[in-house]
């Protein structure tokens, strides 16, 4: 019967392999899952699992297979978990509001939340009735009510209390990333060659030219391998990208990283890339995007990242830059699909969900450039395409979008 | 050398100076039994390095360490041919018989560990450290835990299969091929109850109001949204021993945190933690 599970875990694109499902069956006829269902769940997990952002699609395919709990149903309260995982600050209680705090059981209170949960509008933070963070509302996190009943978090110990936690989320790849995991990301970006001084021993050379010295050591250099990719880097500031300003900088610091590529540039635009981009987020200094394109070559990697969220008459109409030094004869459509024509190779990462992408003028820029959300798994599919090329991923129906949108 | 090899299952329960997780010590008993490397992964600071150490002493085995780097060869592990050094013998002729090749050859850790009379924990640290094939390379000589040194045509081959501890700091994707042949353990972030006992091991004399208090702005400042590098165990630990070395009484502290220079490590999560301290 388990073999279904096998299934499961596979269907969930977890690479579980024969290899490792025997492993399993092993260890099971060793009694190393100790007879009981929490045995099982560690013991399938450390021989099937190798990574840690899959344990959270385990933890999903082990609550599906093993309970009726309703996988789309935990989706719904991701948003809630998101506003619970950062706290704010809250003051101390006094007496007086203890005491005001009606103690209820904890069948009352569970009554209470998941009406609560289908009143509630929006995130909540402070204050005593609805959920959130802080406040002494009896639900929530990081709240003073000591009766309450704790929305994400610890506890629980059994496994099915574990994979409904599912503590693992945060470890899942589709999630935004620090300095460290987009530096890994890029390592990928590479193309190795030799140039330079001479200063690394050629071993083979050395003992070859010895050889036919007749044993008379001479001793070979050559240049070492360095990495040949350029990259000219385009961001997106200001406005909708405002709450993005912290990831970007952290794709800064690890793209700018010295000696990482045989060149590195970057510029900043807002909103649209129209005639000029500019060398500072103020946009005092302005390059004319011809001069850009004139001096960069075919061959350099061009990697924008933004929301490409405008107005469409922003993106699609000639004059339509909203940024008031701007004046533009050409659309900025036209001026990205120059860019793109340009380089040989390009893409966009963009930091918004990709599930607010459809209907909206990211469709229309997707079309022009490949683009991927900026996460892990976005970034590390970029550098892919950037280096090897590939397909590029599909993005909605621009064109019929565009029609719905000019006429 | 071992009292209880033939028991299958359960031989490690942690030390006395290394609190183990259920989940852990589940994952290397199942490792042992079914003679696979484990693979241990974490953030830094949770005491990966240290779980092989306390292996080996729990199961009374010699350990052999290797510590990889970024410019380690897989085959520097099984063994190295010291061609220079016979190159230099052969011109200078002060030392022996330079026909003898095994003379020149030298074992690495895991050659070491292969040709051990006896059962052995092999620790390789920080396997992502290599090149990205580099675990590949590993795999025929894990799988059969056998070798040939071409120079010399010796076999060798492990008495006993070793127990072999692998760990990673999550930097690189390892290879299908070698996670398929591993047994996978995250070590998770130690929770409160746990970490009381993990600094309790470390300073036994600590009451208990101040391990409550040290713990309290321990967790808070993990807590704290956007840092950089979170406080990890043993920065904890050495934070403790730098304010009881001070004398410095937490409760009566007011003001910032003292020592925050052991806990964090970079300027921008200093600044972080004082903007949120005065908010």
């Amino acid at each position: 019967m388990l073999i279904d599970f096998l299934f499961e875990l596979r269907a969930r694109k977890l690479p579980v392999s024969t290899h490792e499902w025997m492993a399993l069956m092993e260890a099971m006829a060793l009694g190393l899952h100790e007879s009981s269902l929490d045995g099982f769940y560690q013991l399938c997990r450390t021989l099937c699992v190798k990574d840690i952002a899959l344990y959270d699609a385990y933890d999903e395919a082990f609550l599906a297979y093993f309970k009726d709990v309703h996988v789309d149903a935990l989706r719904l309260t991701e948003q809630l978990m998101e506003w619970l995982a950062d706290p704010r600050a809250l003051g101390a209680l006094t007496e007086e509001q203890r005491k005001a705090l009606q103690a209820l059981d904890l069948e009352k209170l569970r009554e209470l939340f998941e009406q609560r949960l289908k009143e509630q509008k929006g995130r909540h933070d402070g204050g005593n009735r609805w959920i959130g963070t802080g406040g002494t509302s009896p639900f929530g996190t990081g709240g003073k009510n000591p009766n309450a009943m704790r929305a994400g978090g610890g506890g629980g110990r059994s496994a099915m209390q574990v994979a409904d936690e599912r503590r693992f989320r945060e470890y899942r790849r589709d999630v935004v990333l620090d300095v460290r995991q987009i530096d890994v990301a890029l390592r990928g970006l590479r193309r190795l060659g030799r140039e330079g001084a001479l200063d690394e021993l050629d071993l083979d050379e050395t003992i070859d030219k010895t050889c036919k010295n007749a044993g008379e050591i001479e001793v070979v250099f050559r240049p070492p391998r360095r990495n040949r990719v350029k990259v000219l880097l385009l961001m997106d500031v200001g406005g909708s990208m405002d709450p993005h300003a912290e990831l970007m900088s952290r794709l800064f610091t690890a793209a700018s990283r010295t000696g990482r590529f045989a060149k590195f540039r970057s510029y900043y635009f807002h909103n649209c890339i129209y005639n000029a981009v500019y060398e500072d987020a103020q946009f005092r200094k302005g390059v004319p995007v011809a001069d850009l394109l004139a001096h960069s070559d075919r061959d350099e990697k061009l990697v924008l990242v933004g929301d490409a969220l405008m107005h469409p008459a922003e993106l699609l109409d000639p004059g339509g830059a909203s940024f008031m030094y701007t004046q533009n004869r050409a659309s900025g459509h036209e001026w990205l699909r120059r860019l793109a024509a340009h380089f040989r190779s390009a893409a966009w990462l963009n930091p918004e969900p990709e599930r607010f992408w459809s209907g909206t003028t990211i469709e229309v820029i997707a079309s022009v450039f490949a683009m991927w959300p900026l996460t892990l798994d976005g970034l590390s599919h970029a550098v892919r395409y950037l280096v090897r090329g590939g397909e590029r991923p599909r993005v909605g129906d621009p064109a019929r979008w565009m029609k719905a949108m000019l006429s | 050398m071992s009292s209880d090899v033939s028991d299958p299952f359960d031989q490690f329960r942690g030390t006395a100076s290394y609190i183990v997780s259920d989940e852990l010590r589940h994952a290397v008993n199942v490792a042992v039994a079914l003679a696979r490397p484990l693979l241990v992964r974490g953030e830094p600071g949770t005491g990966k390095t240290l779980l092989a150490e306390n292996l080996a002493s729990a199961l009374h085995l010699p350990l052999t360490r290797w510590h990889v780097k970024s410019t380690t060869k897989a085959r520097d592990g099984l063994y190295v041919y010291d061609t220079v050094a016979r190159l230099h013998d052969s011109r200078f002729g002060d030392a022996g018989d330079v026909r003898d090749i095994a003379r020149y050859i030298k074992l690495g850790p895991l050659g070491e560990a292969l040709s051990a009379p006896s059962r052995v924990v092999l620790l390789i640290d920080e396997i992502d450290k290599a090149d990205l094939e580099f675990p590949n390379d590993l795999l025929h000589e894990l799988d059969v835990m056998r070798f040939r040194i071409d120079e010399t045509g010796r076999e060798i081959a492990a008495a006993e299969r070793p127990i072999v501890v692998i760990t990673s700091n999550n930097e690189k994707e390892l290879p299908d091929a070698f996670l398929r042949r591993c047994v996978f353990h995250y070590i998770q972030f130690p929770n409160r109850e746990l970490m009381a006992e993990i600094v309790r091991v470390h300073h036994p004399d600590i009451t208990d109001r101040v391990l409550d208090n040290a713990l309290e702005v321990f967790f808070g400042l993990r807590a704290t949204p956007r840092l950089r590098k979170k406080p990890s165990t043993s920065e904890l630990i050495d934070w403790i021993c730098a304010l009881k070395k001070a004398g410095v009484d937490l409760s009566r502290v007011s003001g910032g945190i003292p020592f925050l220079g052991t806990l964090l490590k970079t300027e921008q999560d200093v600044e972080q933690v004082s903007k949120r301290a005065k908010a």
